[in-house]
């Protein structure tokens, strides 16, 4: 492999990756506040994406607005999710639940693909798209702008969980939600700011990504899957681990792509996040099944 | 040994007046144009069945049924048109060799729960459908397999859509006996005991791996069956139907149905197949809508499916009736 091409193939993997890892701390986020899995996490990424595209394009709007109204409108869409669909189906079973957020996976999509149609769609590039020429290798300035959002999101996450009040009561219910409404913390609000705020993480993805790797209605099945390989690397706990398990696996996917070896060939790309997904669910089963019961 | 018939004397009515409705269905006079769409819906019950099985019997979700019913799409259409395998051998083949994958997955995946247990099935559908669509060689890719043979028995090919109804539909009851008669078991009672608590179960002796890998297995030949029939059937096929949407339409009908009811499930699949077929095409691609707002309405609302919970107000009504008589 020549540099250029491993130095291609590395930033695309770093950008992916990111991605992954802000979809896997949507998971992480909900999990670890609520226990519940979110089937639909992948489809706010779409959300985001279409949103800013069909904002900057035909509602006219410049691009920072478009993107923080993207943003926001899912972030709402996530709260209204768990207000209508989540807290209406009270002490339903873990199965319940699983189907409930599939079937407002399915929803979204359906209503997103009759709204924007089935074509893939790019939003503009936030800085131009001069290719910039890093050692032989020509890598968009939205790359720069991807991994930078996320590097900045993680940080800004860390310092709401660790020196907020809203984040420290997040965290108390994560730990034990009994005992944290003995002090007073209502565990259905913190549902709900958890809900919207994975949504918000999602769309955030959405819109930095879409302008690089283009997206249509029906994007957030994948994403999800591969958001969910990221939060399972961090146990469904730990918030940094699941960013470097992002990371991690654009990197695999990309690299493997480009090391053009055996089956790996760009035609099973999807297919080697999966073979990951289960490699990991079966090596951390017991780990995982722990938490579960614990959760 | 068919334990139907024993129960009562009104089951085994019930039953007789579901076989002549089998034969009536079909007719002029009836629903004689519908014999395609019928024909289906007893496909899709075969599919249904065995999730319900797994899913309300046992409550392990799986969310790759799709691909179980692709392997046996797949396995009788490629043997019976490139090898020149008779169809039925090609239909044992794939049921055979979808049994055999679900039993060598069935044990590693069964470790995990829950929601790590639906990741799972999901991401295992997708990759079999990711197969399907690049093993172009032997798939057709993208573009499927055409010009699969009818099935015959001797001379008597299965070569009009009332034929294979009735054939389709012979599978399907033997499929829903076979499934009642599980439940009823000790088997099902074992089943039963591992949804509600697993560690009672297993204090009590039952070896949960081996039940829910058994059961996954069933199911899966299940869906081999019903695959090979649809590939007979429809006389081609393509990935599209094996996609994650096909495994949530499977998972639709188990849900309408109420996943833990093995006649449900011939509801559920009718109520669906005729929604897709007859009413939601006039709505374009905006079918998935539909399917969203059924699996979020009636879990929200009936966890234990439509037509069970029909069947519980219906009961209750009746029960109430009975009372009032007995007053009175």
């Amino acid at each position: 492999m020549t540099t250029d091409l491993f130095v291609q193939s590395l930033t695309s993997g770093l950008t992916q990756g990111c991605i992954y890892a802000l979809i896997g701390l949507g998971f992480t986020i909900i999990f670890s506040v609520t226990g519940i899995i979110n089937f639909a996490q992948g489809d706010f990424v779409m959300l985001g994406g279409m949103l800013s595209f069909f904002l900057a394009k035909s509602a006219g709007l410049s691009l920072l607005p478009a993107l923080l109204l993207s943003i926001l409108i899912a972030t709402l869409i996530g709260a209204v999710l768990y207000l209508l669909a989540i807290r209406t189906a009270r002490r339903a079973s873990v199965v319940s639940l699983i189907i409930i957020t599939i079937g407002a996976a399915i929803f979204i999509r359906g209503i997103a693909g009759r709204i924007w149609g089935a074509n893939p769609v790019a939003p503009p590039f936030f800085t131009g798209d001069s290719p910039l020429s890093i050692l032989g290798a020509s890598i968009q300035p939205q790359a720069l702008w991807i991994i930078g959002t996320t590097l900045v999101a993680t940080i800004v996450l860390h310092l709401f969980f660790s020196y907020t009040m809203m984040g420290k009561a997040l965290k108390a219910c994560a730990m034990n939600r009994t005992a944290a409404t003995f002090v007073g913390i209502n565990p259905r609000m913190m549902a709900l700011i958890a809900f919207a705020m994975a949504a918000a993480l999602g769309a955030l993805g959405g819109v930095i990504i879409a302008p690089l790797s283009t997206t249509s209605y029906n994007v957030g099945a994948m994403l999800g899957l591969k958001g969910f390989v990221a939060a399972s690397v961090g146990g469904f706990r730990s918030q940094i681990v699941t960013v470097i398990g992002g990371i991690m696996l654009g990197l695999v996917e990309s690299l493997a792509v480009a090391l053009n070896w055996g089956p790996f060939t760009s035609a099973y790309k999807e297919a080697i996040a999966l073979v990951v997904l289960l490699l990991i669910l079966l090596i951390r089963s017991r780990k995982l099944s722990e938490e579960e019961r614990a959760g | 040994m068919l334990a139907i018939l024993k129960r009562n004397k009104w089951s085994y009515l019930a039953m007789v007046a579901f076989l002549f409705l089998l034969i009536l269905l079909p007719s002029q006079w009836f629903l004689g144009q519908k014999t395609f769409l019928l024909t289906l819906i007893g496909i899709n019950t075969m599919v249904t069945v065995g999730l319900c099985l797994l899913m309300g019997y046992t409550g392990q979700v799986s969310l790759g049924q799709a691909a179980f019913f692709g392997i046996g799409a797949y396995f009788s259409a490629i043997l019976s048109t490139r090898y020149d395998v008779n169809p039925w051998l090609a239909m044992l083949i794939a049921a055979m060799v979808t049994g055999a994958f679900a039993y060598v997955i069935g044990y590693p995946i069964f470790r995990l729960r829950g929601n790590y247990l639906a990741m799972a099935t999901l991401g295992l559908g997708i990759i079999v459908w990711i197969m399907f669509k690049e093993l172009s060689q032997y798939t057709g890719g993208p573009d499927g397999l055409g010009g699969i043979p009818n099935l015959s028995i001797g001379g008597f090919a299965f070569d009009s859509n009332l034929k294979r109804y009735f054939m389709v539909w012979f599978f399907c009851v033997c499929v829903l006996l076979i499934s009642q008669n599980i439940v009823r078991s000790r088997t099902g009672r074992a089943l039963r005991a591992i949804h509600s608590s697993e560690a009672a179960a297993e204090s009590v002796g039952i070896n949960i791996a081996q039940f829910k890998v058994k059961i996954f297995v069933l199911s899966a030949v299940f869906a081999s069956l019903a695959g090979s029939l649809y590939a007979h059937h429809t006389h081609a096929i393509s990935p599209s139907s094996f996609d994650f949407l096909g495994s949530v339409m499977i998972l639709v009908m188990a849900v309408v149905g109420g996943l833990a009811s093995i006649w449900g499930a011939i509801f559920g699949a009718a109520t669906i197949q005729y929604l897709k077929s007859e009413i939601l095409v006039q709505l374009g691609n905006n079918d998935v809508i539909v399917y969203g707002l059924l699996l979020m309405l009636v879990m929200i609302f009936m966890p234990k499916g439509l037509f069970v919970s029909l069947r519980d107000v219906y009961n209750g009504w009746r029960q109430r009736r009975s009372q009032r008589g007995v007053v009175t």
